[in-house]
């Protein structure tokens, strides 16, 4: 029987703590007591499964999957792909990846935004996809706008798309937000300012890629997603799981 | 990290924010987009094992729900096995055992109906007893939070449960365990999730 292999431990001063007071929402929803530090059992290494028939081929195009037939939304056309892999450098190969953005005024689709930037009516705003065999994920969508929230008087975020990963275990289920390459409101973000390194800032940052741009039609950002890695088990005096 | 090899270095998390449910709930946030959402229908059709109703809050520091929620469920079936290729033996057809739910925006209610999973084996032979994953995230909550979900009907098991065991301040075990009624002959369990304060939820760093 193959042994599942467990998960390295999250190096949580990567990530931003519970509790970043820059971050005003998180004061009264982070936990004051400790963690609990929990060796991997089966709860934690096995996860959801999903095909392709959870979703469909258009899912991944934000420009059309909300549009009226003959119609676009407005805005930037970018491309924004790249690999899902984990910390051994490893494909995650069949893995859900599902996005979500304001429209390139900085407005969302929700009923609880009330920004005075108007509804694009071609732009739903969300998109999902699964990775191929090599961990690659693609998406056709519109750059979103920056847009003002209520933490300072003045904040504003810069330009982003949230993204939604699974991988194969539980402990890799991860939720993080992608920034464009030189934008100077990503210095000036809160949440941004909540992550205490700056080399896993940038790596919250898609970059330019030309290379991958549809000449005359859109724009190509890049931006690879790195879940947690699995470790070596030792069983029956040999490694498996790596 | 001291080390200087070549490994990669996990994205760090950032906040799911207020619009979380455009993404993955975008029914929830005022528009039909997809054929199907996912995560309404954990057990499926064809699951053997009770079928119970699991609700509650998620409350934050000052007491009050948090409106913006969004939970994720991850459980075994009623014979203790997930349903993924690295665990060995069958679940029913249909049955994934995941599931996501979001908050009334009004109430900050939550409620998922599924099946009692069974007791899971657990690292070292030792059996764990039924409970369910649980991931929450939410504007303000900047790296998904994992607790687990056990039943108060399960005494015998919680009380041998090594995860249970491992947590020093024997009463805060008690906030892992869902109290169940049986309003109308149906099993609902409640599970209040207190983010932050003296009563704070065990969160686990999985
Ligand atoms: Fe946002």
């Amino acid at each position: 029987m193959k042994k599942p292999a467990e998960f390295y431990q999250r190096d949580l001063g990567r990530h931003p703590p519970a509790y970043a007071p820059i971050y005003k929402t998180s004061v009264a929803r982070s936990p004051q007591y400790p963690l609990i530090s929990l060796q991997n059992s089966a709860s934690e290494i096995t996860g959801p499964v999903f095909g392709h028939n959870d979703i469909d081929p258009i899912d991944n195009d934000l420009i059309l999957n909300y549009a009226q037939p003959g119609e676009m939304p407005i805005g930037e056309r970018i491309i924004l792909h790249g690999r899902v892999l984990d910390e051994n450098a490893r494909p995650v190969p069949n893995t859900l990846v599902e996005i979500w953005q304001a429209n390139a005024g900085g407005r969302y689709r929700h009923k609880k935004d009330t920004y005075l930037a108007p509804i694009d009516p071609n732009f739903g705003g969300c998109g999902r996809t699964m990775t191929d065999e090599d961990g690659y994920y693609y998406f056709r969508t519109v750059k979103p706008g920056a847009y003002p929230w209520r933490n300072f008087v003045n904040s504003w975020r810069p330009a982003h798309i949230h993204v939604s990963v699974f991988g194969t275990g539980f402990a890799q289920r991860l939720i993080s937000q992608i920034y464009f390459e030189c934008d100077p409101l990503i210095q000036t973000c809160p949440m941004v300012k909540s992550i205490p390194d700056a080399g896993a800032v940038d790596a919250l940052i898609a970059k330019l890629d030309l290379n991958a741009t549809i000449p005359l039609d859109s724009i190509a950002y890049k931006f690879d997603i790195v879940l947690r890695g699995r470790r070596s088990t030792l069983f029956e005096n040999r490694l498996e799981g790596n | 990290m001291p080390q200087q090899l070549n490994y990669l270095r996990e994205t760090p998390s950032q906040t799911a924010g207020p619009y979380v449910h455009i993404g993955l709930a975008p029914g929830s946030a005022g528009f039909d987009i997809y054929r199907e959402e996912l995560g309404h229908d954990i057990a499926g059709p064809n699951a053997k094992g009770e079928r119970i109703r699991v609700e509650g809050l998620v409350i934050d520091g000052t007491g009050s729900p948090i409106k913006d929620v969004l939970l994720e469920t991850w459980q075994a079936n009623a014979d203790g096995i997930y349903a993924h290729p690295e665990h060995p033996g069958a679940v029913e057809d249909g049955f994934r055992g995941w599931g996501r739910v979001i908050t009334d925006f009004n109430t900050g209610e939550w409620g998922f109906d599924t099946v009692k999973p069974g007791a899971v084996m657990g690292r070292n032979g030792q059996m764990m007893a039924p409970h369910i994953n649980l991931w929450i995230v939410a504007r303000g909550i900047n790296i998904g939070l994992n607790t687990r979900i056990y039943f108060s009907d399960e005494e015998t098991a919680n009380t041998a449960d090594p995860v249970m065991n491992i947590i020093e301040w024997e009463h805060r075990r008690q906030t892992l365990i869902a109290r169940r009624s049986e309003p109308d002959g149906k099993a609902v369990y409640r599970f209040d999730v207190q983010i932050q304060g003296q009563n704070e939820t065990v969160f686990f760093d999985i």
